[in-house]
């Protein structure tokens, strides 16, 4: 693999070996030795153009425990108008010897536009771009499905006919876009719910179903339900008319969560709004996937990175 | 100066004939021509065409000349085929008075490749809220016919009718871009199934067409002249085949780019490609070319916008929008218009060269190929097809989107009021003020 920039073009063959090497990765992680020598001599940047410490800290923890050496670079605000360029950022990167560049940026394709530019030659891992994507997300996302839908007989499979639904604000979401193609490129059904003003003016070419009503989604009993983080500056667009009515409407409160089958389980990549978004009984339950999410993770961005600076560049 | 004796050129893509050039004008059109001392030019295989004009240019001098200057901006026009640019007003300081105006006017005229004519602001700054002087700049030198806010749209309506009404003293005529600034706000590509899958902020054909169809309206009703730049929807191409049928007194305009590329090429986030209004969609391409064979769109206009590399070499959110489009645009006109049946070259020297120099009022340039008009013409070669590269681009900036793409033809000469600013293919290194006398 040479980058991973999105999960648009990721085929589903990939998808599985990324997915299954993960799941190596995470035996690894209950020994008592955490740490593996595999990525010794290879140097990892950390290079975030917004602040995002959980999903840095994920990263930096698949790196070290794989024993690269990791340079976090913090260049908040970007653009020619504030500063360095991406250009030249890019440049000093490659004159320090970088191996693979974790980028997180505000703008839609930064990665894309990095990994193609020519400015480097390192592996670039898109770490979230605008409301682009945020494919180690989506990855994790089905990492965690499968795990708690298969268990130890995970490895190999895809998301056959399993019914996911995906609610909140899939405009703005990379989280949305990249589980939209990463779920259904394994099989999965998946469907998203949302205000219309936060869904984008034509999906056509979205292979899932759409709705309005969160009632309705439930009682189609998913597998998963997977609510997004709303961002409260988007009531002040006019996108929705108060926080309440959001809740009200597109939360997943106690109600709903009583409604969901026994054996869905409720995901949210973080931070959540609790009270807004999702109740704290849905945050809480034993449905809830939140922390594994987080653990499970590392051990994707591992694989990612094993892959990327292990696999047949070696 | 040099007389030239061109030999077999097609007029207008036509029957082949002689033309001689004296003194400036065209001094004879016809078959076996001689005329003792004129350098012979042999146009076996070319089509003249009257010198194109082209209504919508950048050329960012004064304020922005690290992109483009007036004579680098000339000279582009003139690898082109083009012997008139207007020259929009969005400089620094903006062309909002008489004096920066007459300024451009007389940078045009020391340069010597093409006519320069400014466009004059509408509002001051650009700002959409007074009336700039706009009677000042009309009666300056540079006899100021063609005004528009370009960059920005003038949307306050009370303020467009205001213009469109006041333009009639000295038959100007207001050019709209056509885009509500609220419906558009961090627009990054046309909005539709592309912009979902990319997450890149929609712009909406509906911020063209709604404030286009206000427009028309607001111009019926005062009986003033609308010209529309920059037309890129199909539903912008229905709004004004109405108008006209309506009698409404516009015109409209759609750039080279608009004809041949779409929203696709956006996919690789390579900055080349953003251009304000976006590239849309095929049916939008399809949409604006039936528009410019039926007559509903009048001219073509390059919306040449020169930026330097770093304003394009960026991530797509931080690149500036436009493209370089004068030493392109008869090739992609070519390309998209001819080579598919549905103009003519008596069509493109319409379109490209007579239609915008009346729109602009310009008497003495879009004049056909007729004994006594301005010796101002270009020798086309429709035959070669060959990728259109770095080398093809004479201004300060690189941002074409056509660099390595297969475009068809290659102009060979240009003639300005009886000057070759193109010889043989190649740009005349400078014109000197002895070619006007």
């Amino acid at each position: 693999m040479r980058h991973l920039l999105d999960t648009k073009t990721l085929s589903r063959d990939d998808a599985i070996r990324i997915l299954d090497v993960a799941e190596d990765m995470r035996d690894t992680q209950s020994r008592e030795v955490k740490k593996l020598p595999t990525l010794r001599g290879k140097t990892v940047v950390n290079l975030f153009f917004e602040d995002s410490t959980r999903t840095r800290i994920s990263f930096e923890a698949a790196a070290k425990r794989l024993s690269a050496d990791v340079i976090n670079f913090s260049a908040k605000g970007s653009s020619v108008s504030k500063g360095e360029s991406l250009q030249d950022t890019a440049q000093t990167l490659q004159a320090m010897g970088a191996d693979a560049v974790v980028i997180r940026h505000g703008a839609s394709g930064a990665p894309h536009t990095l990994a193609t530019s020519g400015w480097i030659t390192a592996g670039v891992v898109n770490a979230g771009d605008g409301t682009h994507e945020h494919p180690t997300q989506a990855l994790l996302d089905a990492f965690t499905i499968r795990k708690r839908h298969f268990g130890d007989a995970s490895r190999g499979r895809d998301l056959a006919g399993l019914r996911i639904t995906i609610v909140g604000d899939v405009l703005h979401s990379r989280v949305a876009r990249s589980n939209v193609w990463l779920l259904t490129t394994l099989g999965a059904e998946v469907t998203l719910v949302a205000p219309p003003t936060l869904v984008p003016q034509d999906v056509s070419a979205w292979p899932v179903r759409i709705l309005y009503d969160l009632d309705e989604a439930v009682a189609a009993k998913p597998d998963a339900i997977m609510m997004l983080r709303i961002q409260l500056e988007r009531m002040n667009a006019a996108y929705f008319p108060t926080e309440r009515e959001y809740s009200r409407r597109w939360g997943l409160d106690a109600r709903r969560l009583k409604a969901l089958p026994e054996g869905s389980i409720v995901m949210h990549p973080g931070p959540m709004n609790r009270g807004l978004e999702i109740s704290a009984d849905a945050a809480d339950s034993p449905q809830s996937t939140v922390l594994e999410q987080v653990s499970n993770g590392v051990s994707v961005r591992m694989a990612a990175l094993y892959l990327l600076l292990a696999g047949e560049r070696a | 100066m040099t007389d030239y004796l061109i030999r077999g050129a097609q007029l207008n893509g036509t029957d082949a004939a002689d033309i001689v050039l004296r003194e400036g004008v065209i001094a004879e059109i016809g078959t076996g021509l001689s005329h003792a001392g004129a350098t012979v030019v042999d146009a076996d295989g070319l089509i003249a065409l009257p010198g194109l004009v082209d209504l919508h240019t950048h050329l960012r001098e004064p304020g922005y000349e690290a992109s483009e200057t007036i004579l680098t901006g000339s000279r582009a026009a003139a690898a082109g085929g083009f012997t008139t640019v207007f020259a929009m007003p969005n400089t620094s300081p903006v062309a909002d008075t008489a004096g920066v105006v007459e300024q451009e006017l007389a940078l045009g005229e020391a340069a010597g490749y093409v006519q320069v004519q400014p466009i004059g602001a509408v509002t001051v700054g650009q700002k959409g809220e007074r009336l700039a002087e706009l009677g000042a700049m009309a009666s300056s030198r540079a006899r100021v016919r063609v005004f528009s806010d370009d960059g920005f749209c003038v949307f306050d309506p009370l303020i467009m009718r205001r213009a469109l009404e006041y333009v009639k003293a000295f038959d100007g005529v207001v050019a709209q871009h056509a885009q509500d600034p609220r419906l558009t706000e961090g627009a990054q590509m046309n909005e539709g199934t592309v912009s979902a899958e990319l997450g890149l902020a929609g712009w909406p054909a509906v911020a063209e067409e709604s404030i286009i169809a206000r427009d028309v309206l607001l111009a019926e009703h005062v009986g003033s002249r609308l010209h529309v730049c920059h037309l890129s929807t199909a539903g912008s191409v229905d709004i004004i085949r109405w108008a006209k049928k309506r009698g409404v007194n516009v015109t409209a305009e759609v750039t080279p780019h608009h004809l041949l590329l779409t929203e696709d090429l956006v996919r690789g986030y390579d900055a080349r490609f953003k251009v304000n209004p976006p590239l849309r969609r095929d049916e939008d391409v399809q949409a604006v070319r039936e528009g410019l064979a039926d007559g509903t769109i009048d001219i073509v206009a390059t919306d040449h916008a020169p930026h330097p590399a770093e304003n394009k070499s960026c991530e797509w959110q931080a690149a500036a929008n436009g493209m370089v489009g004068l030493e392109s645009a008869l090739r992609v006109v070519h390309a998209a218009m001819i080579e598919t049946g549905l103009l003519t070259w008596t069509d493109v020297a319409r379109v490209m060269s007579a239609a915008p120099a009346r729109i602009g009022r310009l008497d003495d340039a879009g004049t056909a190929l007729e004994v006594g008009a301005p010796a101002s013409l270009t020798l086309y070669d429709p035959s070669p097809v060959r990728p259109f590269g770095a080398g093809d681009l004479h201004g300060l900036s690189g941002n074409s989107p056509y660099l390595g793409r297969e475009l068809p033809g290659d102009v060979r000469w240009t003639f300005f009021r009886g000057a070759a600013t193109v010889s043989d293919g190649v740009l005349a290194e400078t014109m000197t003020a002895g070619a006007h006398a």
